[in-house]
């Protein structure tokens, strides 16, 4: 299955956002959250992250969702980072959204294309 | 003794805490005022990381690099990590620096930073010091002059970019939100990156 990792400067924003996409996509368990620095301070940590997709990986590789600014950069480190060859692939989607419906897409066992098109999806989902 | 490398990221460190406050003021005219906090409080990790007795050039700065990587928590976290690791690959091995080396770390140094935040010059960003300091250097180094002067051109090239950098509007990150309200300012990044040149310079010039 296709794993998620949570890209936030607020580790609570990472961590609620795995609570919320893990309670919606029930039984799904590779979503891995990498918010804020090691000692909780607001901030993205590249090492942070490659270490978080590692563990989001089982071979059908990691979709990441970013919040803003240095979490994209952040995550491109990461990326390049890694020893192993996993294929990441960053969603341009809103963290939040994006996660649900990434987490529902990989639960049921879609590649990683569909995965970050439906989480891309949510960009344009209306909730008026 | 503590080594050479050490004493280099330990000085470049102790500038850039020295600083943190007007960084940060800097920052906070265009940015989100936290450029001193944050690479302060990575200096301050990688002055605990780096072993004081690591002679290897190479290894220090990748060290440093990684150090910074995971505790800066911006946009400069990855830019400064990547120039430092870039920089470290080319300096692998190495316990002194030669001009040919300066010419390499400043090579690896850009295109680790355009790498990350994928910037051209007249962004308004670090590069607008950095780019004009190496082509200063690398003039100087082919009209014959020795390392420390060369590098005594690039600090005035770099200087001048971050005067350049009042005249222009950012186009990259949380500045660019402001449009033509960011000239007038001078961008931090241009500002720490110009110490950091400035801070290598006179120390070398020491140890030479």
């Amino acid at each position: 299955m296709v794993g998620l990792v949570i890209v936030s400067h607020s580790p609570k924003v990472a961590e609620g956002a795995v609570d919320l996409a893990q309670e919606m996509a029930h039984g799904y368990d590779q979503l891995v959250a990498a918010g804020g620095l090691d000692d909780g301070t607001i901030g993205t940590d590249a090492v942070r992250i490659k270490e978080a997709i590692e563990r989001a990986d089982d071979g059908d590789g990691v979709v990441v969702l970013c919040d803003v600014g240095s979490s994209i950069m952040s995550t491109e480190t990461a990326m390049d980072l890694l020893e192993s060859d996993i294929t990441v692939r960053i969603a341009d989607a809103p963290i939040i959204e994006g996660v649900i419906a990434a987490a529902v897409s990989a639960s049921i066992g879609q590649d990683i294309a569909a995965v970050v098109a439906d989480a891309e999806d949510a960009k344009s989902f209306s909730k008026l | 003794m503590s080594s050479k490398a050490y004493d280099c990221l330990k000085r470049i460190g102790d500038v850039i805490i020295e600083n943190k406050d007007f960084l940060t003021d800097l920052d906070r005219e265009i940015g989100d005022a936290d450029h001193g906090v944050n690479m302060a409080r990575g200096f301050e990790a990688v002055i605990g990381k780096v072993p004081e007795d690591q002679e290897d050039i190479g290894a220090a700065f990748k060290t440093c690099g990684m150090t910074l990587l995971s505790t800066v928590g911006g946009a400069s976290g990855p830019l400064y990590g990547t120039a430092y690791m870039d920089s470290g690959k080319v300096l692998a091995g190495k316990t002194s620096i030669e001009k040919e080396d300066v010419s390499a770390v400043f090579d690896a140094a850009i295109a680790g930073i355009q790498k990350r935040g994928k910037a051209e010059r007249g962004e308004k960003t670090m590069l607008d010091s950095i780019m004009p300091a190496r082509d200063a250097y690398n003039e100087a180094i082919a009209a014959g002059e020795d390392m420390i002067p060369a590098l005594e051109k690039a600090c005035e090239a770099a200087r001048e970019g971050i005067e350049f950098t009042k005249t222009i509007h950012a186009t990259k990150g949380r500045a660019s939100y402001l449009g033509d309200r960011s000239i007038g300012h001078q961008d931090p990044g241009a500002t720490s990156i110009t110490l950091t040149l400035e801070t290598i310079t006179n120390f070398l010039k020491e140890v030479k």
